[in-house]
């Protein structure tokens, strides 16, 4: 099937004879089932937007790129989305440098169809002044190496891409509202973009008579087989695309067995592609459960990353729990925060075995002015999984969530911290209830201000963490300690001589540890 | 927009399982050695065939089979507003290698090595479905060369607008963003070698579109063949036999 036959290497017709007879047999050349993909395995570079993808010997990155420009006169507040391929000429000897060939262009338009023809990308939401400017996200294929079935391996990376890309944030400013500003990425924020559904592709060899039909073709399987088709659906049991460009005729029948087919294997690669972007919301376990004395400890456990959830004066644990997770979940979507407490709990013994289980590094760059240390770093950064190079740990004191109380009696909590030698749960919870005043998490109302000030205060330190980190550092040098009670007792000092100001203290009692 | 009024109409008055006027023409190119005109419609496509000829570039040259190449084109003046298009434009690009797959599945290839078909499909007037339109073409321009074929290739898409499955859409219909599916089979075979589609479906509603499509398949087949028998009975009288 291919066109440039001059450059390209051969089948000997050995070869072919072998691969169209252990088919026969059920048997592919590298020992797969006839409906098995190969290994996939999904890395992101260190920008946001790039992916790489690996399946068995085919690879593939791509790179997700956005700019402002005009919209088509046609379509006056969408943004575009454009895809481009790049078959490197190291990839196979039968690539050419310069114009893409044939197969380029049908990979690029494939790709295409799957993602924007079903409008897995959202837009509109890419509109910034309607009618001038709009948001124009490119997305460049690069082929490195073929092992067969590029078009899959193509379509995951730039759904890896589009899934950890980020635009910046512009505002329209000026005097009649449309001059717009684009934020760099260290004054706002940038965005992820809107995704609906994840359209996979799925690609079926059809070799030697039609009814062998094999699953994500090798690089030889595909110089044998007759034809080929693709197929792009979702995990919502959508057909977002279909390509079967010519080739051997098949039955009809077979082509919707394939299509159920690809809809088990689309939930599958979809699976794999939520969990090395991060974007899986896994179940949540409760790791460790225990009340002793008014204070509700809970260690939930959602696929790599652990929570430590202490609290006090705490009613109803259950409507506590749900709430918090929804929440929490919300914010582990795209980002692992660590929050520390505002106060360290040093006497709690068995919490604190609990939090040395799973190796944990402390990372002191996370305390900040305002008496919150969040430690921000989107898991795509560091490696395909959650919590891989750069765990931190913290646990945080328990507080009173009342909203209202008074401010932090400074001295009192001195005298109370400094005796502390052995202090039992108990004691702690006495002392520190007044610890934090300030607490807008108001998560007794169970209302959605606590949400809005996480968001602010997380946000506020977003924006603030570069800057955090490097004003940090210097000050908190002593905070290099490996020992956990330690730490502990350093940033209780620490939070300490600051807790006078109570506008700045907030309630947080929620410590994410992300844990290898 | 209303694409199927409540009385089961569509906007050019056809039902919803209902195809457009068929016309098609055959040796229209003298200097080709095959050639034909089809029309869908308003959709009017011209095929030529040179072939089977000496391999033009020999590097290419295929030892035991006959070597296909196709290219496909619209005229500047076949959409609305006159536009220049670009020759080697992406679009066209892939159109041709889709037509060339599909008929290089049906053409008995083994039968001419060291050969090479050329088939040219130029796009006269573009209202939808031309993908479909040239596929028929190129057809009739191998049956008229006399290139041998495994059987007719046919060509037919469909849609999904307004919860009904539409055949054979028009460029207004096209342009509604809803799920087009095009078709080719091989109508004595009862194969399917062309399947294209775009725009989300679900998948027992893609069922219903793609059987719908295979309909409309099976009648441009049985047109295709009136066709060339007719053809074949003027070449028997002129030939006095």
């Amino acid at each position: 099937m291919e066109q440039r036959l001059g450059s390209t290497w051969r089948m000997t017709v050995n070869e072919k004879k072998f691969i169209e007879t252990a088919l026969l047999s059920d048997l592919r050349t590298d020992g797969r089932g006839p409906f098995d993909y190969r290994n996939l395995t999904i890395q992101f570079g260190s920008e946001d937007g790039s992916s790489e993808v690996q399946l068995g010997q085919t690879r593939v990155m791509g790179f997700v790129t956005s700019q402002l420009v005009q919209p088509y006169r046609d379509r006056p507040n969408e943004g575009s989305l454009a895809i481009f391929t790049e078959f490197s000429p190291m990839a196979d000897p039968s690539f050419e440098v310069g114009r893409p060939g044939e197969f380029a262009v049908e990979l690029g338009r494939i790709v295409d169809r799957g993602l924007r023809e079903s409008r897995a990308v959202d837009t509109e939401s890419l509109c910034v002044v309607a009618g001038k400017w709009v948001w124009s996200i490119r997305i460049d294929l690069h082929i490195l190496d073929n092992g067969g079935n590029l078009v899959d391996a193509a379509n995951i990376a730039a759904l890896a891409a589009l899934l950890t890309f980020r635009r910046p944030e512009c505002t329209l400013g000026g005097e009649d509202g449309q001059e717009v500003t684009i934020h760099p990425p260290d004054v706002r924020e940038p965005l992820p973009l809107i995704v609906h559904h994840l359209p996979i592709a799925v690609t079926f060899a059809f070799i030697g008579n039609e009814s062998t039909v094999v699953i994500d073709p090798s690089h030889f399987e595909e110089a044998v087989m007759g034809g080929k088709l693709t197929a792009t659906l979702n995990t919502n049991g959508d057909v977002c695309a279909i390509q079967k460009a010519g080739g051997e005729g098949v039955m009809q029948s077979v082509i919707m067995q394939c299509l159920r087919i690809a809809s088990v294997k689309a939930a599958d690669i979809t699976d794999k592609i939520k969990k090395a972007v991060g974007l899986d919301g896994g179940v949540v376990e409760v790791a460790h459960e225990r009340y002793e004395s008014g204070l509700w400890t809970l260690i939930l456990k959602n696929g790599g990353v652990w929570l430590l959830i202490l609290l006090t004066n705490w009613s109803s644990k259950e409507a506590f729990c749900s709430f918090t997770l929804l929440h929490l979940l919300e914010k582990l979507r795209n980002k692992t925060f660590v929050l520390v407490g505002k106060a360290a709990w040093k006497g709690v013994n068995n919490l604190s075995k609990e939090m040395e289980k799973p190796k944990m590094k402390t990372e002191d760059r996370s305390i900040n002015q305002d008496d919150m240390e969040i430690e921000i770093h989107s898991s795509k950064k560091d490696g395909s999984s959650l919590g891989d190079n750069k765990p931190k740990a913290f646990t945080g004191g328990p507080s009173s969530w009342d909203p209202y109380s008074k401010g932090v009696n400074v001295d009192e909590l001195k005298a109370s911290l400094a005796s502390r030698a052995v202090v039992t749960p108990k004691e702690e919870m006495d002392t520190s209830p007044p610890l934090k005043p300030a607490t807008d998490e108001s998560l007794k109302d169970a209302d959605p201000a606590p949400s809005s000030q996480e968001t602010a205060g997380t946000t506020e330190h977003t924006n603030e963490a570069k800057t955090l980190k490097d004003a940090v550092k210097p000050k908190h040098k002593r905070k290099k300690k490996k020992n956990l009670h330690h730490l502990f007792e350093t940033l209780l000092e620490t939070r300490l001589s600051r807790c006078c100001n109570v506008n700045l203290l907030c309630s947080l009692e929620l410590a994410i540890v992300a844990c290898n | 927009m209303e694409y199927v009024n409540p009385e089961g109409l569509r906007l050019d008055g056809r039902r919803p399982m209902e195809m457009r006027q068929l016309r098609g023409e055959i040796g229209v190119v003298s200097r080709a050695d095959g050639s034909a005109v089809f029309e869908m419609g308003n959709t009017k496509v011209i095929a030529a065939v040179y072939g089977p000829r000496e391999v033009q570039n020999r590097s290419q040259q295929l030892n035991d089979q006959a070597l296909v190449r196709c290219e496909y084109s619209m005229a500047n003046f076949s959409t609305g507003d006159r536009m220049r298009r670009p020759k080697g434009d992406r679009r066209s690009t892939e159109i041709s290698l889709v037509i060339r797959q599909t008929m290089e599945a049906c053409i008995l290839t083994h039968l001419m090595p060291r050969s090479q078909i050329d088939i040219f499909v130029q796009v006269l007037q573009a209202d939808g479905g031309t993908r479909s339109a040239c596929i028929n073409a190129a057809t009739l321009a191998l049956a008229d060369a006399g290139i041998p074929m495994r059987d007719l290739v046919t060509s037919c898409g469909a849609g999904y607008l307004n919860g009904t499955p539409l055949l054979d859409l028009n460029y207004v219909e096209d342009s509604a963003g809803g799920p087009d599916v095009t078709v080719g089979i091989l109508p004595k075979l009862d194969k399917v070698t062309l399947l294209q589609m775009d725009a989300k479906l679900q998948m027992d509603t893609f069922e219903n579109v793609m059987q719908l499509a295979i309909e409309g398949c099976k009648a441009v087949a049985s047109y295709i063949r009136e066709i060339l028998l007719e053809n074949t009975k003027q070449l028997e009288s002129r030939r006095g036999v």
